[in-house]
């Protein structure tokens, strides 16, 4: 029988499904990130409901689920973009105040976050979107800057493109530049929205393997939101899925994939109905058609 | 009947709501201002892409509207044997108003359109939600900048749109049509106060700068994220300032030149 399911394993850690959403932030875990009953919807939707989930340092996590289950709503409450509704959020111990200017943009300096696209400055070259947290945040020298920039360019594959406009880079290049930029200062975590959408094979089998790498050069703590199942059993630690606002499924990917909850397992072998039904909400057919009585 | 009380009413919340909210966003503009001192370089940049970029269109209104100002004039004040004063006609058309409510609806075309659309596809882009997640407020790094730029550049415009008229007005007026050149720059110089006529038309490019910046900055910066938002921002940034400058230079006007 699978952890999971006959317990909570939480960031590696198996705990009682007698205590309420896995009842994290536990005396001794090594939990960078913990999401405490975390309540979240935009208007009257409900995103995420009474959400609990635990990130443990230096590991590799996914957060997995179909689209529109809340997995990027995730991230934007980790990074203070948005505020829950009920639950708090804790980094490093320290609840997130997103009513605190100041001390939410220090706590955003010790993270580093992917978007699903890059986001990158498309008025600047490669190196000096890689170079802008840097020129924001430190009083390095102009020679400090063009070295570290190169090391972290280096680090995904790009040094030669450096003088390169974002126009002239392809989209699994910007993924990549954008990942350099993420790195730039350090941070302590690196979230990643959706990292490999939209990649060709060689690309995305890159971006995997540096997501990989970099976790494991830097010690940072990383957090990938992905509907890819295969790339994200093939390089993180422990996963989550997340399905109509609440947490269905959580372990390490062999306990995943042996699961037995059919939520789990439908999402897992990609299966097109299940718990998670094929047609949106509907009136009958006929209803709808005008037949019948 | 209930049904458009309550429309009516959801209407003026929802309006006062919008107003509320730039109101705080404008607010949150001047605020941040003084912090573009610290990295001048970000305002002088936004003055060469809004305020340079802008010349030739100015320039060239600036021309066109002395030629015509200058021939209408001449038409008119020669009925009444008061030629001469063609160039003072034209100077204080231009100075007090022509010059800076065509500069502004200018700006507003060329510029905020531009503003609009580049704050909103950097929206749409994620790069404000970038910067935001880089710990870098965009309120400080991209919208106070542009928002200062506008400000030093209106009054630049102005002058240069009323100097290009008044040389345009003496081309017409002088060299076309042989008035005096003595008595077309003397009764200028004669009839136009510094305060009151160039004074008030600084002033006038000022406030339209503030208030044409401001509204192609915040209707770019809540554009909905989107290739149709974004073009539906651009056109409102137009609606909207054309329609703020021409009723702000009413209330300008009859506040500053009410008393003869």
């Amino acid at each position: 029988m699978s952890g999971w399911s006959s317990g909570r394993v939480i960031g590696g850690k198996e705990i009682s499904l007698a205590q309420p959403h896995g009842s994290i932030g536990a005396a001794g875990s090594d939990a960078l990130v913990s999401i405490q009953a975390v309540t979240f919807g935009y208007d009257s939707r409900a995103v995420l409901s009474n959400v609990s989930l635990e990130f443990d340092r230096g590991k590799v996590i996914a957060i997995m689920g179909s689209s529109g289950c809340g997995k990027t709503t995730l991230l934007r409450l980790i990074g203070g973009v948005i505020t829950p509704q009920a639950g708090r959020i804790l980094f490093s111990g320290a609840p997130i105040d997103t009513s605190d200017r100041a001390a939410l943009y220090a706590l955003r300096r010790r993270m580093g976050m992917l978007f699903q696209f890059g986001a990158l400055f498309t008025d600047l070259s490669v190196f000096e979107n890689v170079a802008y947290p840097l020129r924001e945040h430190t009083k390095l020298s102009e020679q400090m800057i063009h070295d570290i920039v190169l090391m972290k360019l280096d680090a995904v594959g790009l040094r030669g493109a450096a003088t390169l406009r974002i126009a002239e880079v392809s989209g699994g290049m910007s993924r990549r530049v954008a990942l350099a930029r993420a790195i730039a200062l350090d941070p302590e975590i690196i979230m990643y929205d959706e990292p490999f959408a939209g990649l060709d094979p060689i690309s995305l089998g890159i971006t995997a393997n540096l997501i990989r790498r970099l976790n494991d050069a830097t010690g940072a703590t990383s957090l990938i939101v992905s509907h890819d199942v295969e790339e994200c059993f093939r390089i993180c630690d422990f996963a989550y899925l997340v399905s109509g606002g609440r947490v269905v499924g959580r372990g390490t990917p062999q306990q995943l994939q042996a699961a037995e909850d059919p939520e789990v397992r439908q999402f897992i072998r990609g299966e097109p109905d299940g718990p998670v039904r094929f047609h949106y909400p509907a009136v009958p057919i006929a209803q709808d058609m005008g037949v019948g009585a | 009947m209930s049904e458009f009380v309550a429309g009516l009413g959801r209407w003026a919340l929802a309006t006062l709501a919008t107003l509320g909210h730039a109101a705080a966003f404008f607010v949150d503009l001047v605020r941040n201002s003084p912090q573009t001192l610290r990295r001048p370089y970000l305002t002088t940049a936004q003055v060469h892409a809004i305020g340079n970029r802008s010349l030739i269109i100015i320039a060239a209104s600036g021309g066109t509207v002395g030629l015509v100002l200058a021939l209408q004039g001449y038409i008119t004040l020669s009925r009444y044997g008061a030629a001469e004063s063609l160039g003072l006609l034209v100077a204080l058309a231009l100075v007090r108003e022509m010059g800076p409510v065509i500069t502004a609806l200018l700006y507003a075309g060329r510029a905020g359109t531009s503003l609009t659309a580049e704050i909103g596809l950097m929206k749409a882009g994620e790069q404000l939600a970038a910067m935001e997640m880089m710990a870098v407020d965009p309120r400080v790094r991209v919208l106070a900048p542009r928002f200062v730029a506008g400000i030093i550049s209106m009054p630049l415009l102005g002058a240069i749109f009323s100097a290009v008229g008044v040389i345009a007005a003496y081309v017409v007026g002088v060299l076309m049509i042989g008035i005096d050149s003595g008595a077309f720059w003397s009764q200028m110089q004669d009839g136009v106060d510094v305060f009151k006529d160039l004074g008030n038309g600084v002033v006038k490019t000022i406030v339209f700068g503030v208030a044409t910046t401001f509204i192609a900055l915040y209707i770019g910066y809540e554009s909905e994220a989107t290739p149709e938002g974004v073009a539906q921002a651009t056109t409102q940034t137009v609606v909207v300032s054309s329609l703020s400058v021409l009723s702000l230079d009413f209330v300008l006007t009859a506040l500053m030149f009410s008393t003869p």
